[in-house]
């Protein structure tokens, strides 16, 4: 007979292997066709690295990269400068007035649907561009940077709030100013929700397709944009080859988090 | 005695919280530690000696009051300005940082020389027996070792006065009892003040040259540990420190009469005065009940502790008194539950309380 | 102590000591929420008063005050004799999209529920690997994971061609530009996005909980009603309100496998920035979407949360 199971619920297991299998099937469905070396996607002309290729040789698929990098980069730099701070003063402090104002403040764009603050930056941006006649990225990058500061802040203050409050008092037991027990100790110890605040930020902003799509200018399409107007053109066997990359790209990244933090945490 | 003082509390008072809400963690406390001496503050969790302890190092702030440090004001000093160290509860020690990093970090955060740091913590890696493990993170280590290095660390910068939070809570307690010799050996190599926190009465009485009590945000008495445990002041710090027998009598003028009638020799006092008064088990003696001025009473349990029998008595008004009495080598002591016995208080060994 | 200095002289250090702490916790923040009202907050308010003026003829707005756009949220002008009656269209769009993104909710609770259980109940060695698996989908692109559903469903995707391959069928069966097809696209993209919160709460759920309630009679329903679930609320809310925010705005998914017309409020915000060249009517539109947003929020935790807890 089975051995009675504390935590077996009836049917559960059936389910979750089943939402398994729905989760994967069409994400390797996706990875299937990108290789489909046929000329439209009615048919399976056979395996082939093509699409790849067109993908590869494509001048619009490369600027488009370079410019989601570009931003994807600049927004979690500044995303991640401002939120450490702000969850240095929101956490391990005496109450202070203001203090849930601060929180909630910081959070502001968590509840709200992306196109509502892309159509604010829609209006905003476009008074700007008429005023001041210039163009350029600098707009996605503080858009994306809006967009990214709480999903900088919370896991840096989550990490905050897990840390021993007592190691901060002991440096400042063992002659530490602010400063030094900032630098030596808390910074230190600090790290792994930066990386993983800074990978939050890099993959939202990366992935941040309406706020893109209401923001930019003529000729500023990113990774995200094209793929969505390619799209919308019928163009998707080149999607697919593009979207596995980027999967591939996801993949490594979270292996390298997990890699990263373990090796911190021993 | 012409030793000098250390470190001095003056009127502390601390409330956490303000308003009505407000609590008060510690009440009045005026407190004097000596240059030197090995001084432990004893109490029941919640009874402020931590408080006070975070007091004297700078975590806190008095709500009123002086802290005193060799006749210094030193209330309002940040903790990394004053010349205090502390050996926390949970060690505190620096997870990123190895075991001679965690060690020499005071005196880097100084900025003394590189060669001074190196020398001191390779001093302190001695003294406390670690070098075997310089290299070491303090997750690689064991409870014990982890405290060895907390007090390297906390000693490294010389500290006028070191503070100890309960270090040994965590230890089990073959190596509390290792630790308790350790401790008791590097106050006396190095000379430091040693201020000790502690719930442990057993603790207490075998490291400190001086105990103060604490109950309820109050200083209840200040002494050596025989002080202490021979004449305590009040209920509180009788019934804390060891077992003790509690018994209502009133004074007379020739001795206290007992609440069950009997006469017992003891302090005097102003005669008619209700009070209570406190006998050790160790000083009840079992005699024949027919013996003259013998206490009759009858036995109500026998427990046997290897070393020495309990035996738990009632008095005839239903007073209950607990004699400890040395098992005999036959291991027959010849009583039984129910036996009519007489009971005799070892001379001076009375004491009246003052609550 | 000088005449000109603003500490009262009844604070203690203590006080002063916290007051100066509570300045600097401001001044540490204050980059970060200027930066948020420069681009959040003030452009939100901006989209308050576009909603109030008068479209201009090739978009943007003309300064001059006006509630059309707010009127035509629900009313619009007969086309024949210019009288003011329901604007169907739109009635139908915010109905569709409260309907979709509550049944996208509860579809991805119905499933995520069991599949965090079973990642949390699994022994610590192959806990990592489901985990793993759970969070591949979680990071990976909102747009691709639309696009992968995409082939799935469409007319020459893996479902039709598996089942014109079997003979079952002789023509596609068309399954794309449906509200049920946005509706299987939004609960494909957003179960991860339970699945993780869930996951969070019971994995710090102490199981030995369970062997108390089996010990006193309970049945494995009853504990996980009674004990599981009020435990791991927080969890619950937290899952249900972060599918549900980007579910209400969705404009990826219901864009890509709705086609042109069964749009949600974010394709109809678009389409008054675009083609309809009406921006205080999108401006109008996306405060409502706003607002319905909040109030669904405050309803989430309302409902879930009882008074003496709050």
């Amino acid at each position: 007979m089975k051995q009675f199971s504390v935590t077996a619920m009836p049917g559960f297991a059936f389910i979750a292997i089943l939402g398994f299998v729905l989760l994967y099937v069409p994400i390797l469905t996706l990875v299937t066709y990108s290789f489909n070396g046929a000329a439209t996607m009615t048919s399976w002309g056979g395996f082939s690295w093509r699409w790849y290729g067109a993908a590869w040789a494509n001048v619009d698929v490369q600027s488009a990269t370079i410019r989601s990098l570009v931003i994807a980069s600049w927004a979690t730099l500044i995303s991640v400068v401002l939120a450490t701070p702000v969850a240095l003063a929101t956490t391990r402090t005496a109450a202070f007035k203001g203090q849930s104002f601060i929180y909630l403040y910081t959070n502001q764009t968590l509840v709200v649907p992306e196109i509502v603050p892309a159509v604010a930056l829609l209006i905003f941006f476009a008074a700007l561009k008429t005023w001041t006649g210039y163009q350029g990225l600098a707009y996605l990058i503080a858009a994306h940077t809006m967009w990214c500061i709480p999903l900088a802040y919370l896991p840096i203050r989550a990490r905050l709030e897990g840390m021993d409050l007592s190691l901060e008092t002991a440096a400042a037991d063992l002659y530490a100013t602010r400063w030094q027990t900032l630098r030596h100790v808390t910074l230190p110890l600090l790290m792994p929700g930066i990386l993983a605040g800074a990978m939050l930020c890099f993959i939202t902003s990366l992935d941040t397709v309406v706020i893109t799509e209401f923001v930019k200018s003529a000729g500023q399409e990113t990774l995200a944009t094209y793929m969505l107007g390619q799209f919308r053109r019928g163009i998707t066997a080149e999607i697919n080859a593009i979207s596995t990359v980027l999967l591939m790209l996801t993949i490594v990244l979270l292996f390298a988090f997990f890699f990263l933090t373990r090796k911190r945490a021993a | 005695m012409a030793q000098a003082i250390a470190v001095e509390a003056r009127h502390a008072i601390k409330e956490f919280g303000s308003g009505p809400a407000a609590v008060r963690a510690l009440d009045d406390v005026s407190i004097t530690i000596r240059e030197g001496e090995f001084f432990t503050l004893l109490g029941p969790s919640g009874c402020g000696k931590t408080t006070l302890l975070r007091l004297i190092a700078g975590f806190e702030m008095p709500t009123s009051g002086q802290i005193m440090l060799s006749g210094q004001d030193i209330t309002y000093l940040p903790p990394n300005k004053r010349p205090v160290n502390t050996v926390f509860q949970s060690y505190a020690l620096f997870p990123h940082l190895t075991v001679a990093e965690n060690i020499g970090f005071g005196l880097q955060m100084q900025g003394r020389p590189k060669s001074e740091v190196a020398a001191t913590t390779e001093r302190m890696l001695a003294l406390v027996k670690m070098e075997a493990f310089a290299a070491r993170k303090p997750t690689q280590l064991s409870g014990g070792q982890q405290q060895r290095v907390a007090l390297a660390r906390a000693l490294a910068p010389a500290p006028k006065v070191l503070l100890l939070d309960e270090p040994l809570s965590a230890l089990d307690l073959k190596l509390r009892k290792d630790m308790q010799i350790e401790l008791k050996r590097l106050q006396t190599e190095t000379g430091i003040t040693f201020v000790f926190v502690t719930h442990d009465q057993e603790e207490a009485l075998t490291m400190s040259d001086r105990i103060g009590v604490m109950s309820a945000g109050r200083l209840q008495q200040m002494g050596s540990p025989k002080e202490i445990y021979t004449t305590p002041v009040n209920r509180f710090v009788a019934s804390f420190i060891g077992e003790t027998n509690f018994m209502t009598a009133t004074r007379e003028a020739d001795g206290l009469r007992l609440s069950g009638g009997q006469m017992i020799d003891g302090p005097r006092g102003s005669p008619g005065q209700k009070v209570t008064v406190t006998v050790r088990p160790e000083q009840v003696r079992l005699v024949a009940p027919t013996e003259p001025g013998a206490i009759p009473a009858k036995v109500t349990a026998l427990v046997y502790f290897g070393t020495d029998t309990h035996c738990h008595m009632e008095l005839t008004d239903g007073t209950e008194v607990v004699a400890r009495l040395q098992s005999p080598a036959s291991g027959d002591d010849g009583l039984a539950q129910g036996q009519s016995v007489g009971l005799r208080f070892v001379p001076g060994s009375v004491q009246v309380l003052e609550d | 102590m000088t005449p000109n200095q603003i500490t009262p002289a009844s604070l203690n250090p203590a006080q002063r000591q916290a007051r100066a702490d509570a300045r600097r916790n401001w001044l540490l923040s204050a980059p970060a929420l200027l930066f948020l009202t420069a681009f959040a907050t003030l452009p939100f308010l901006g989209v308050l008063v576009y909603s109030f003026l008068t479209p201009g003829q090739y978009g943007n707005v003309v300064w001059k005050f006006s509630t059309d756009g707010w009127v035509g949220l629900v009313l619009t002008h007969d086309v024949f004799d210019d009288t003011l009656v329901w604007a169907d269209a739109h009635l139908t769009i915010i109905w569709r999209t409260v309907r979709l993104a509550s049944l996208t909710t509860l579809i991805t609770f119905v499933i995520g529920f069991p599949m965090a259980w079973f990642i949390a109940t699994r022994p610590p060695r192959t806990r990592a690997f489901w985990l793993f698996l759970i969070t591949i989908p979680f990071w990976t692109n909102l747009l691709i994971r639309t696009f992968a559903i995409n082939e799935v469903i469409r007319n020459e995707g893996l479902i039709n061609s598996v089942l014109m391959d079997l003979g079952l069928i002789s023509s596609p069966i068309a399954m794309i530009y449906s509200d049920g097809a946005v509706l299987v696209g939004m609960g494909y993209a957003y179960l991860p996005l339970m699945v993780l919160p869930l996951f969070a709460a019971m994995d710090r759920f102490d199981m030995r909980l369970l062997e108390a309630g089996y010990d006193l009679y309970a049945s494995r329903l009853t504990l996980l009603w009674r004990i599981v679930v009020p435990v791991i609320k927080p969890g619950i809310i937290a899952g249900c309100i972060l599918v549900f925010i980007p579910a209400l705005g969705a404009y990826v998914t219901p864009r890509v496998l709705g086609g042109g017309k069964n749009m949600m409020l974010g394709n109809l915000i678009d389409l008054q920035f675009g083609q309809g060249r009406n921006w205080p009517l999108g401006a109008a539109i996306s405060i409502t979407l706003a607002a319905v947003t909040l109030v669904a929020m405050l309803v989430i935790l309302r409902v879930t949360t009882r008074p003496a807890e709050r």
